[in-house]
């Protein structure tokens, strides 16, 4: 069936729900109203209140109680309303979620997802627009997952759901209804170490991930030259393989990005490359990302957000070096 | 624990408790709903422009005009201002100017300008993150020996978060001079008050942080003005924090994102409709002799004029440069930023 990405992970949750009595949604408006993204539409009609669950409004709550639940043996899928929201629950996050299976010395774990609509693009207000994964990629004992596409939400949410660390799950909220895809009825998986090579080519590899890869392949759709688009799917444990495999293919690379540059996730990756591919390289690696500023308002934010003429630049100089 | 609920104004427009009244001339009663029905016609006309696609999400206040403007107008022009997303009544009531609030819901943030001569935080849409923050403008004001207050402004979903019983903890603990207005507007988007809380009130949260709380009828300016009057000498005074519950009613969607049909009863929102503040105060000043027709349209018609001379003056403004995007971030810009904005040139 064609869906979009918001069909897509509601339909998982949905599969998920119904093979899986332990798995319960947390989260703000999630219920009744099915989530402000309508991604759990339904859901609380079909579970009921014991399992699709509007909590008070508290985000440490949330991520906290989800932490106990989990350990408790339930599977708990906390939703955040909004990325700029997510921040006051990384204490929870860093300091348990990530290290409950060392603190523990591997008798307790913490098998919860936790959904992130993430990123800008939607002419919406102050802290609705965050780019936030480097602070999730930085956590030991996390796994971060992002998907770009209907299909491969499903699949990677469905595994997302079944692996036994905590999994930020990172929606890219500009395609939620932006691409609709052929999204098979039944339940796979994706495994959460796999990139995918979206396009081969063999002059250049652009590696992007979440909402950019949209931008990328439209990007590069007239480009003269022959690029390899490579999607990440999964920033932490990443598939260091595929991208260092295509890079030393092409020789040369781009990294976009639409967080803030500095210490940003694309630094890590050139980091990657530097390490196992420089006597490949024929340039230096760039990156195309969003500026050390705070995300502009609606006004100014097509401005911040990297586009198609940022993306080829960034290509000709590397071609041209 | 069972509290009362204080009420000066009832629905019907007539006073209930004498006793308590403020002393109010017949010009600051005007005042009072000149700036209610200004607040209404800002808002009225907010949401039209965002239909037509001029603005961008907006927060109606319509419904909660009686606990804006009657705690705003109890405010000294030293005090801080903390406020949340909604309190656009508030802000008005103040002297922000209300194309620049136009120009911050169409998504330009130097809209977010405030006025040299106001003590105003910016927007805050975290909830209750801005709490804290009034807690530490009242602190800085005793430790300073000043006189000014602050008042923060957030909705009953706020109460469930961390933010809002470390602020609490904090102002009971040094005795601050903060007033937490509490506008319980019944729903958190679609989260009834109940889910908030176990509490029968919010008010009665106060008391386990060692200070004051105060169930008020959020839809009687009288009431509000009083309670906010009386908490602010309280603190002026020395004698700490007080908590204020604005028992009201939210009656437009949560934003112009959210759709109430969803997940509201019809006819809860007719029941409020009947408590109507403007309304109540109109009836009241009708039966004073201070209220006619022709008073009517000459108000509406004052803050018609102004609030499409904000429209004009709003949509009259040049974009801002992409440049912007660099200013105010840091004090001086860093020459990793510099490189950065070279993007643009
Ligand atoms: C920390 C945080 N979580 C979630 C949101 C999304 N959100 C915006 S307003 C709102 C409900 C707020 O309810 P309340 O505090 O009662 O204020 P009201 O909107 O009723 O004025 C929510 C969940 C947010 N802005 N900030
Ligand atoms: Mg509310």
């Amino acid at each position: 069936m064609k869906m979009n990405l918001v069909q897509a992970i509601n339909l998982a949750l949905k599969q998920e729900m119904e093979k899986y009595p332990s798995v319960i949604l947390l989260g703000e408006d999630i219920g009744k109203d099915g989530g402000v993204f309508r991604v759990t539409e339904g859901l609380w009609q079909q579970f009921g209140d014991d399992r699709v669950i509007d909590t008070p409004l508290a985000e440490v709550g949330i991520i906290g109680t989800s932490i106990g639940l989990a350990i408790a043996g339930m599977k708990p899928i906390a939703e955040v309303q909004f990325d700029g929201f997510s921040m006051s629950m990384l204490d929870q996050l860093y300091n348990h979620a990530g290290r409950m299976r060392k603190r523990s010395q591997g008798k307790w774990h913490v098998p919860l997802v936790f959904r992130v609509p993430h990123g800008g693009g939607i002419r919406a207000l102050e802290h609705h627009s965050e780019s936030l994964e480097a602070f999730f990629t930085h956590m030991p004992g996390i796994k971060v997952v992002t998907p770009s596409g209907p299909y491969n939400a499903k699949g990677l949410l469905i595994s997302s759901i079944r692996d036994p660390d905590p999994v930020v799950f990172l929606e890219p909220k500009r395609v939620y209804r932006a691409i609709k895809e052929e999204v098979p009825e039944e339940e796979y998986t994706i495994p959460l170490n796999k990139a995918e090579v979206v396009q081969e080519g063999s002059d250049i590899t652009v590696i992007a991930w979440g909402a950019m890869q949209k931008v990328v392949r439209e990007a590069v759709a007239q480009s003269k030259y022959s690029v390899e688009i490579v999607d990440l799917l999964t920033l932490y444990p990443v598939d260091r393989k595929t991208l260092i495999d295509s890079v030393k293919k092409t020789g040369r690379c781009v990294v976009v990005q639409e967080a803030p540059r500095t210490c940003g996730y694309g630094a890590e990756l050139v980091a990657t490359i530097n390490e196992k591919a420089l006597l490949n390289l024929e340039a230096p690696v760039q990156r195309v990302t969003g500026y050390d500023v705070p995300v502009p308002l609606p006004k100014l934010e097509n401005y911040y957000i990297p586009d198609a003429t940022r993306i080829n630049k960034a290509i000709e100089n590397v071609m041209s070096f | 624990m069972k509290m009362e609920m204080f009420q000066i104004l009832n629905e019907e427009g007539k006073i209930v408790n004498t006793r308590d009244m403020p002393k109010l001339t017949n010009d600051e009663i005007k005042a009072m709903y000149e700036y209610m029905v200004l607040s209404r016609a800002f808002d009225d006309v907010a949401l039209k422009l965002q239909r037509e696609g001029r603005m961008l999400t907006y927060a109606s206040l319509l419904g909660q005009e009686a606990s804006q403007i009657g705690s705003a107008l109890a405010m000294h022009k030293e005090d801080w201002f903390a406020p949340s997303f909604r309190e656009n009544g508030v802000f008005i009531t103040l002297g922000f100017p209300m194309d620049a609030l136009y120009q911050y819901w169409a998504g330009d943030e130097r809209g977010m300008t405030i006025p040299e001569d106001m003590n105003a935080l910016p927007v805050a849409v975290p909830v209750g993150t801005q709490i804290p923050h009034a807690v530490g403008l009242a602190w800085a004001s005793k430790l300073q020996g000043k006189k000014s207050v602050a008042v923060v402004y957030f909705g009953d979903g706020a109460t469930s978060k961390g933010d809002f019983h470390e602020g609490m903890n904090f102002a009971g603990v040094f005795k601050i001079p903060c007033i937490f207005i509490c506008q319980n507007n019944q729903w958190a988007i679609s989260v009834p008050r109940k889910r908030q809380s176990a509490s029968d009130t919010l008010a009665e949260k106060a008391f386990s942080y060692g200070f004051e709380g105060v169930l008020v009828d959020g839809n009687d300016v009288f009431a509000v003005y009083k309670v906010t009057k009386d908490a602010a000498d309280k603190a002026r005074a020395g004698k700490g924090p007080t908590f204020i519950e604005c028992y009201t009613y939210r009656m437009e969607n949560h934003t112009t994102a959210d759709d109430w049909k969803k997940y509201r009863d019809p006819a809860e929102v007719e029941m409020w409709k009947r408590k109507d503040p403007v309304e109540r105060l109109r009836k009241y000043m009708e039966s004073e002799g201070i209220w006619n027709e022709n008073y009517e349209k000459g108000v509406w018609e004052k803050a018609k004029v102004k609030v499409a001379e904000a429209v004009k003056k709003f949509e009259a403004v040049e974009p801002p440069k992409p440049t912007d995007m660099f200013e105010d971030v840091y004090a001086e810009l860093p020459e990793e930023l510099e490189e950065q904005k070279k993007d643009f040139e």
